[in-house]
């Protein structure tokens, strides 16, 4: 395992030109190029927003405000998670030429499905605080400094799950389908579009064992809610989560990694 | 100093039964056999305990038939894939042109791809921004390698994969028949850089079906067949022994061919005479007997007059006759008996075993042979030849010699009739039979006179160094029978492998 990571580190600028690659041939040919890294995300939550705020009106009970900046703050993650996830379970399959004629190491593939996710998310902040700042919800300096650690969680349950799904897929092709399908209903069972406050005390309870919830309730405290970060403790047991997650992957994903070359 | 060394290797393929192809996640679960899915349990030895050291500087050729196994160990040696049991030992850095352009993302810039491309391939940003002009201009790109790769050419394309991978500078080069992309002329730009590394001291490792190439390149070549290694040694001896080993097989190919083509059309053969049905004429190697009963169920005497042909040039299987002599058999036979496949110059004796149930006296031989396109080029027969028949009753053997079959290389059909002087079918065999001739010479036509050339004292030619240069007498290795013995002449041989 740290053997493997280490290789990993000394493909770095593989890992790199590969998200170099995936950026830049996302948006090549579209006229507007890269903006579409602000675009897209803008428009999601246009959309959101007039779903939830004049086709099915929120009630009286749950009101927050501004809501649009409420569902950015878990809309902008869960793109990251969500995409991440599709197309990690995608990644060895398209790139089977690279697997089967080049020697080098699968894993990274996963990874830069990850990263270059990452990427569009980071592009997407500027317009959250831009949000923010327009919405004049003040920003808590105590509360930012959590933010690199949500990332680092975040990123590193997604990249668990990505090693699982990406071998996985390999023998089993039926997992892109249900997965598109699971992360839809995942969506809708976390705390994205409405508040926790919205649930029973049960609901609650079942919600804690969501690990998106967790990161989604982690951002909104730090951008959205005032009052200090008090979801921390759950933070970091996600935290220790994700990386026992992602040493579990990482193991499947070097058990199953000499099949690939014959089963992609 | 071994550069590559592949000691007792094996490697196991997994081959699914339906019941593996279908099973899905699902399936896994319900039954959770995960586990039991995730292991092979029916597999296929695409190589087998093969053995081979490759010297340092060494160029190494792997020839074989499609699916031996040959790209399974160029796979082994890149590292792609692990063997099953035994070991691969790489000493230097391996640059694998298995699969050129591996990698290229359509959408973007060709320059951009030659950066990923020699990344993936293992060079840093630096050492690729200092060969950049060197590749663009090996791959005769400069002017499109800012143009998305997806609007390419697959030779524009290939030639740029080539470049890079070449432009790796690795100790051992894997070469997998890569040398078919581009023109004439990039073929022969990418030889000159095969030896440019020779000279070098790099070790090659070619799999390739030029077996003219493995000749003339390599210091040793090996012969896999069905995942085992057959035999290692000196190109030429090698490839030699692969020719005539695929000619054994082509000549079976060809038997079983000709058993084919005779059980189709002899449904409309006749037997109105003889109570025994007509059988297809098996060839005598070893092709399963048909079944004789088939033959007579469906033929009427209406039968007879659609099988024969309007018009006897045009080339059309069949076999139609009144039966009153039954061709029974036909066997090609070369110099050391049966055979389909021929040189040209051999020997050729085609025999024909008839019979006539009752006593005829008035009767003809005949043979013509076509060539593949249908235009005939010998047909005689005893009559045209003067001689005057007399009686013919049971089993009798009829043989036909060629003493030099100076046909030029290619696929020849054969008539063989038995008929009465009047041109009266008694058993007509239309291009039922089919043999090769092969020559190594690429001489065209239909036909080889003997010939010499001859040229007067000022008319000079290199000495015959390069086996494939012109000599003084194209005749004579054409004359001899056996290739293992003919000084080869490698364009010729080019083809040979791929039937």
């Amino acid at each position: 395992m740290l053997a493997n990571l280490r290789q990993l580190f000394r493909y770095r600028g593989l890992i790199r030109t590969l998200v170099a690659r995936e950026l830049k041939a996302r948006y090549r040919g579209s006229v507007l190029g890269y903006f579409w890294s602000f675009i897209n995300p803008l428009l999601l939550l246009l959309v959101f927003s007039f779903v939830f705020t004049y086709v099915m009106p929120r009630g009286e009970e749950v009101d927050i405000d501004p809501y649009a900046v409420f569902l950015f703050c878990g809309l902008l993650p869960w793109t990251w998670f969500s995409s991440s996830l599709m197309d990690a379970a995608n990644a060895l399959i398209i790139n089977g030429n690279l697997i089967k004629k080049i020697m080098f190491p699968a894993e990274i593939l996963p990874l830069v499905s990850v990263i270059s996710n990452m990427v569009h998310f980071l592009f997407g902040l500027p317009i959250l605080i831009g949000f923010l700042i327009y919405n004049s919800v003040p920003l808590y300096p105590s509360e930012l400094i959590w933010f690199p650690l949500v990332l680092v969680v975040q990123f590193v349950l997604t990249l668990g799950l990505a090693m699982v799904l990406s071998a996985l897929t390999v023998h089993f092709r039926d997992i892109k389908d249900l997965l598109a399908n699971l992360l839809t209903l995942w969506m809708f069972a976390s705390p994205i579009i409405y508040p926790m406050a919205f649930l029973s005390e049960r609901a609650k309870g079942l919600m804690d064992l969501n690990p998106f919830a967790h990161l989604a309730i982690s951002y909104q405290e730090i951008f959205f809610y005032e009052g200090p970060f008090g979801h921390w403790k759950w933070l970091l047991a996600l935290g220790v989560a994700g990386v026992a997650l992602f040493v579990l992957g990482y193991w499947l994903f070097d058990r199953l990694r000499d099949s690939f070359a014959e089963e992609v | 100093m071994a550069a590559i060394e592949i000691d007792h290797v094996t490697k196991m393929y997994r081959r699914h039964g339906h019941s593996r192809r279908y099973a899905t996640l699902k399936s896994a679960l319900l039954t959770g056999s995960l586990a039991k899915d995730l292991r092979p349990e029916e597999s296929f030895r695409a190589l087998n305990d093969v053995s081979v050291t490759i010297r340092k500087g060494a160029s190494y050729g792997v020839i074989g038939r499609n699916g031996s196994g040959k790209s399974t160990l160029l796979k082994l040696v890149a590292g792609i894939t692990k063997p099953t049991t035994g070991a691969v030992r790489v000493d230097g850095r391996v640059s694998a042109l298995i699969e050129l352009g591996a990698g290229f993302h359509p959408e973007i810039s060709g320059r951009e791809n030659v950066f990923i491309n020699g990344i993936m391939l293992g060079l840093s940003r630096r050492e690729i921004t200092r060969r950049f002009d060197e590749i663009v201009e090996f791959a005769e790109m400069e002017a499109f390698i800012d143009a998305p790769v997806k609007t390419y050419s697959s030779g524009m394309y290939m030639r740029l994969g080539f470049a890079v991978a070449i432009n790796v500078d690795p100790d051992i080069l894997l070469v997998d028949e890569v040398l078919a992309v581009g023109d004439e002329g990039f073929s022969l730009k990418c030889l000159d850089k095969f030896a440019e590394f020779k000279r070098r001291g790099k070790t090659i490792l070619l799999v390739t079906h030029g077996l003219s190439m493995v000749e003339r390149f390599c210091d040793e070549a090996l012969w896999i067949e069905a995942g085992e290694n057959r035999v290692v040694g000196d190109p030429k001896r090698v490839v030699q022994m692969y020719l005539s080993d695929v000619e054994l097989a082509e000549d079976l190919l060809l038997a079983t061919q000709d058993a084919k083509a005779q059980q189709t059309p002899v449904s409309a053969a006749p037997e109105p005479v003889v109570t025994e049905p007509v059988t297809p004429a098996p060839e005598p190697n070893d092709v399963p007997e048909q079944e004789p009963g088939r033959v007579s169920e469906s033929e009427t005497d209406a039968a007879d007059d659609d099988a024969q042909p309007d018009n006897m040039f045009v080339a059309k299987e069949g076999r139609w006759g009144s039966g009153g002599v039954r061709i029974d058999q036909v066997t090609l036979e070369g110099d050391h008996g049966p055979a389909h496949v021929f040189h040209t110059g051999e020997r050729m004796t085609i025999r024909m075993h008839v019979s006539a149930p009752v006593e005829v006296d008035d009767f003809a031989f005949g043979i013509s042979i076509f060539s593949n396109d249908g235009v005939c080029c010998y047909g005689t027969n005893t009559h045209i030849e003067e001689m005057t028949s007399e009686s013919l009753e049971g089993d009798a053997t009829v043989s036909f010699v060629i003493d030099r079959l100076d046909l030029v290389g290619g696929t020849y059909k054969l008539d063989v009739a038995a008929h009465k002087r009047d041109g009266f079918s008694y058993d007509y065999h239309r291009l039922l039979y089919t043999f090769r001739v092969k020559s190594r010479t690429k001489d065209v036509g239909i036909y080889r006179p003997r010939h010499e050339w001859s040229f007067s004292d000022n008319v000079r030619f290199k000495p015959d160094t390069d086996d494939s240069a012109p000599t003084g007498s194209v005749s004579a290795p054409a004359v001899d029978p056996a290739p293992a013995t003919t000084a080869p002449s490698p364009p010729a041989a080019e083809d040979a492998p791929t039937e």
